[in-house]
């Protein structure tokens, strides 16, 4: 009976096993990489609304605090989304014929609410409360991005947990000062790292990492 | 114990299986808890006719502890008069939770100093008058609670958005603000007087 493999079949086969391995740990990464990116996240993902909301004109152009709108984030789970009377507030005289903001009038007299858009989304096996982090110097924007320069809102983090847990393990690379929470604009300084250690202990920030800290 | 080796054999595809189960099964269960069969805030629900899962209160009910029998405190007025005073101890606390509250919900119109030039009156909001007229700082405190409670003319109220005791402290930090523009001079530390009148010069 003749051979059936020539002897460079042995080549082919070492080079396969060998590269086997590569080629697992490539498709390993690969998937790791891409539940990572914004393609399976959204983040940096612009969500459309049935009104286009600029928080880039509300922040930056008329310089309107958070908590105008969102008046629960100092003292509960949830930052609250305002009710469309907020939104009457000025467009009860501004921009009160302005087609884009139909959807606001109708709302208004009807009472039915506007249907927007959910922006950011953790699993609900995860219980994550706005007021501690706020109320403990993590700043809006340290999360939820460049507000105040989206003209539509996006994420923009992937909202993971190993996301969290960079700032969970090591606080002071991120905390502010309390007083700077709300500033869209805040910047960390050059010694951010001295500073937050100093807020970390002033303002008594645990590294809380356990699985209880966030899934219970 | 010797191994057998088919029995090995099949030991090895039993646990193959076993374990792609466990991952297969547990992605599932993932998927579950993921989104839950409960609601969160604002969520919408197919339960009820309007489509919201969070439910508005009952005409004409009132939680336990929560009827508000004192007058002063949730209307400003004492038998329909405005009182002029506040219903708790002033304290610097207040003040500032005053100012941080005014700048959050006041500000936008009233300006900062309280001369009624925002951002949101230079878009073309109708200027509210300054704190600083006669009639204004003759104005007695309950009124300014009653305005932010009720709303005045074109200012739209403010009740779903400011708790009872934070209007308090913006009504005392009006009255700050309103003195600020007429504090005497004997007031300033007299290190400092010389510099505010080099400064008006």
């Amino acid at each position: 009976m003749a051979q059936l493999f020539h002897p460079s079949a042995n080549a082919i086969a070492k080079v396969t096993i060998f590269g086997g391995a590569f080629i697992v740990a490539g498709l390993v990464w690969a998937a790791a990489e891409l539940y990572r990116s914004p393609y399976v996240t959204r983040a940096g993902d612009p969500i459309s609304q049935p009104v286009p909301f600029s928080h880039k004109h509300h922040v930056s152009d008329d310089g309107i605090d958070c908590r105008y709108c969102h008046t629960s984030v100092e003292n509960s789970s949830f930052a609250g989304l305002p009710p469309t009377k907020t939104c009457m507030n000025c467009h009860s005289i501004l921009w009160l014929d302005s087609p884009m903001l139909e959807p606001v009038r109708k709302s208004f007299q009807t009472g039915e609410p506007i249907h927007w858009t959910r922006v950011n989304y953790v699993p609900q096996f995860v219980f994550f409360n706005h007021s501690i982090h706020v109320n403990k110097g993590v700043g809006c924007t340290t999360c939820h991005g460049p507000v105040g320069e989206m003209p539509l809102t996006w994420q923009a983090e992937t909202l993971h947990m190993r996301w969290c847990l960079g700032c969970h393990e090591h606080p002071e690379k991120f905390v502010r000062p309390v007083g700077e929470v709300f500033n869209p604009d805040w910047k960390p300084p050059a010694d951010q790292l001295d500073r937050g250690r100093k807020l970390v202990e002033q303002n008594h920030i645990q590294k809380l990492n356990d699985c209880y800290t966030c899934h219970r | 114990m010797r191994l057998n080796p088919d029995n090995f054999g099949a030991r090895l595809v039993r646990l193959a299986a076993f374990m792609a189960a466990a991952v297969l099964l547990s992605g599932c269960d993932l998927q579950d808890m993921y989104r839950q069969p409960k609601t969160e805030p604002y969520m919408s629900s197919p339960v009820f006719a309007d489509g919201t899962s969070a439910r508005p209160l009952e005409a004409d009910t009132v939680a336990r502890g929560h009827l508000r029998t004192n007058e002063v405190f949730y209307t400003g007025k004492l038998n329909g008069k405005e009182v002029d005073a506040l219903p708790f101890p002033v304290t610097k606390a207040v003040l500032l939770r005053g100012q941080g509250r005014f700048d959050i919900f006041c500000s936008p119109c009233h300006d900062r100093a309280g001369n009624g030039n925002g951002m949101i009156v230079q878009r073309g909001y109708r200027r509210p008058p300054p704190y600083h007229t006669p009639q204004m700082r003759a104005m007695a405190l309950g009124h300014f609670f009653d305005v932010i409670s009720n709303g005045f003319g074109v200012m739209p109220d403010y009740a779903a958005q400011i708790p009872v005791e934070d209007r308090w402290a913006i009504a005392a930090y009006v009255r700050t603000l309103q003195f600020s523009q007429y504090a005497p001079l004997a007031d300033v530390p007299a290190g400092e007087r010389q510099k505010l009148k080099e400064a008006a010069k």
